[in-house]
């Protein structure tokens, strides 16, 4: 029994994964940069949400909306501020260091504003756990509801790209950014709608990850979010279902490893197998093989 | 052809000039007591940040693939070097002893480049950047548990705290995630010079990398940046090439990690963390992708800059992080930089008009 509920821790922290692994998976797809800043903004979402809840006392529900918001205009706002003007630059190096310092000073605009102690974080999802097998199996209400929402969201993001005119704009950017602007895509509108919906999926991330783990410093999204980068680059990046994919199988394996080999061998192990999966595969599990022309 | 040797030589040389220029300016403002001790506790680490960042300019400016991992190397050159400081120190004086040291941090962080470098330049771009990182994080993880001793039935390895059991009269070194300590107490002697020898590495790390550069060798590792195929069908064997770069490079981190861990009296492998490699590609792109100066005076700058915005106390990571993204627009974005050449006309104007007639 202990090894479906480290299953099921597994595949819950997987779901959180996830879900930040889609928000940079479809940033690289379409704007092809490695969002160093992803990670610190689940952190700024988390701390929306302390904030509305302990000094604004404002309802959860409330307090979610508002950093779903937040986050969506910050996205929009640092695409707009550091990425855009490098967007044509002679190197991709560039871009990837201001997101680098876009990533530090959200990090120390939030050690200004909150200080760098652990705050706990509130309960703002009250779901009541769920006993099986007699009680030899109890599912926590986070658990669930985490991978509820990360169906939930996956299934309407495939939808979103696959079946709507924005997505199959953003389709059209990913595959070639001249032809679709000669095809009249709005390639700077769709790149922002790409940011802001990979930053409205990090406040939800934030949320769910806060309430699994209930501690939170200005430093809690770097990790998770270097760990979603892995996921992403694990389902093959770029990929909608590889992030889903790679997202659940790392938090998976870090459960794994952390129950049956060694809790401080754990992020070693995560990354050996991304290392084994990219040498036999190397795009990642979902990705495409793109060829090379002379 | 003479012209263009001569040329080379004299860019070789002005570079080495500021680094003992400013080795010298350094040296006369501490003996006149015009240093704080601030300032004076930075000069090792600034050596350390400027071979790490010469070193990765190698493979991410000349050999074109982007690193994240270089910590990771800096990390295998600080432990084992410190080990081997520990091991034997009762058997050698300080200078040979120091000299090896660094030997045996270069060749351990070599080794590792080429056992890392030989999957991991298989792969591309971006997926290169994940694996270095991955293989930095994975090293850094494995040091944490190791536990290292020596008794009189010679060296012990361990990978618990619990499992680490030496013969009385043993000597502990690596204690797992406590690190090794007491690495600087064993160059008490020679700890004084430290920033010499520092600046020394930095000129020998200078050397190795402009000559590599300028050599046929840098030339055919140049191709296969520019150009693989081109380079691939002109016969030139694209993966020895990058897997020299990225060797040289890991073992000039290594060196760098000698250098760190000596200067150190507790080492903890929590510093080299993907944190330390991204600031260290930072000095580069800032400095300039392929210009070895520039990585060198953007380390000594940007190293230095947070320490002495410590005025600002809270702040000064924050008008680090924005110094950082204010510099990269105004360095790389298109609309700045052909600001920039307009501005540059305007005050050439005059002239330029004039050759023109």
């Amino acid at each position: 029994m202990s090894f479906i509920s480290y299953l099921k821790d597994g595949i819950s922290l997987g779901s959180i994964y996830a879900i930040i692994a889609l928000g940079y998976t479809m940033v690289y797809g379409i704007a092809k940069m490695l969002n160093f800043a992803h990670g610190d903004v689940i952190m700024v979402g988390a701390f929306v949400i302390l904030t509305a809840i302990t000094k604004g006392g404002m309802s959860p529900v409330l307090a979610v909306l508002i950093s779903i918001v937040f986050c969506t205009v910050l996205g929009i706002v640092i695409e707009k501020v550091a990425y855009r003007p490098l967007r044509k630059a002679s190197s991709n190096l560039a871009v990837l260091i201001t997101a680098i310092g876009v990533s530090y000073l959200l990090q120390n605009l939030a050690l200004l504003i909150f200080g760098a102690d652990a705050k706990s974080f509130v309960t703002v999802i009250d779901v009541p756990s769920l006993s099986l097998f007699g009680g030899a199996l109890v599912i926590k209400g986070i658990t669930i509801v985490t991978i509820v929402v990360s169906v939930i969201i996956m299934a309407a993001l495939t939808f979103f790209v696959r079946k709507t005119k924005p997505g199959r704009a953003m389709q059209a950017v990913s595959e070639d950014r001249d032809a679709a602007q000669l095809m009249g895509v709005n390639v700077n509108a769709t790149i922002s709608l790409t940011f802001a919906i990979g930053s409205g999926l990090a406040a939800i991330a934030g949320l769910l990850l806060c309430s699994a783990y209930p501690t939170l410093t200005p430093y809690t999204g770097a990790m998770p979010g270097i760990k979603a980068f892995v996921a992403a680059v694990f389902g093959g990046i770029g990929s909608i279902p590889g992030a889903m994919v790679g997202g659940i199988l790392l938090g998976v394996i870090e459960i794994f490893g952390k129950a049956y080999i060694s809790s401080q061998v754990a992020d070693a192990i995560v990354f050996a197998v991304l290392i084994i999966v990219l040498l036999v595969k190397p795009t990642g599990l979902f990705g495409k093989n793109i060829q090379e022309k002379v | 052809m003479k012209n263009k040797m001569n040329k080379t030589t004299k860019n070789n040389f002005i570079t080495y000039g500021i680094v003992i220029l400013l080795f010298a300016v350094v040296q006369t403002l501490s003996s006149t007591g015009n240093l704080s001790r601030l300032l004076t506790g930075l000069l090792v680490p600034l050596c350390v940040y400027t071979i790490a960042a010469v070193s990765l300019n190698l493979v991410v400016g000349f050999s074109g693939e982007l690193s994240l991992g270089h910590a990771g190397f800096m990390c295998v050159g600080a432990y084992s070097s410190a080990l081997f400081s520990h091991m034997t120190a009762d058997a050698l004086p300080s200078v040979p002893r120091f000299i090896l040291a660094i030997l045996v941090g270069a060749v351990v962080a070599g080794v590792f480049g080429v056992l890392i470098g030989i999957p991991v330049l298989r792969l591309r771009g971006d997926y290169l950047a994940i694996v270095t990182l991955a293989f930095g994080e994975i090293i850094k993880n494995l040091i944490n548990i190791l536990y290292v001793g020596v008794d009189e039935n010679g060296i012990h390895v361990a990978t618990t705290s619990a499992g680490f059991k030496l013969a009385a009269g043993g000597k502990k070194i690596l204690k797992g995630a406590l690190g090794i300590s007491g690495t600087s107490a064993l160059y008490k002697d020679i700890k004084e010079n430290f920033f010499l020898i520092g600046v020394i590495l930095v000129l020998i790390t200078l050397f190795i990398v402009q000559n590599l550069v300028n050599s046929r060798s840098g030339r055919a590792i140049m191709s296969t940046r520019d150009n693989r195929i081109a380079a691939e069908s002109i016969g030139i064997n694209v993966t020895k090439y990058k897997l020299l770069a990225f060797t040289v490079s890991a073992a000039l981190a290594g060196v760098a990690g000698v250098l760190y861990s000596h200067n150190l009296s507790m080492l903890k492998v929590s510093v080299f963390d993907y944190n330390m490699s991204i600031l260290i590609l930072v000095y580069v792109v800032l400095g300039g992708i392929g210009n070895l100066r520039g990585s060198m005076i953007a380390a000594i700058i940007l190293y230095a800059l947070p320490e002495l915005l410590r005025g600002f106390a809270n702040y000064r990571m924050l008008i680090y992080a924005v110094v950082l993204i204010v510099m990269m627009l105004f360095n790389w974005a298109p609309a700045a930089r052909n600001w920039r050449s307009r501005m540059v006309e305007k005050f050439k104007g005059g002239k330029m008009n004039k050759e023109a007639a």
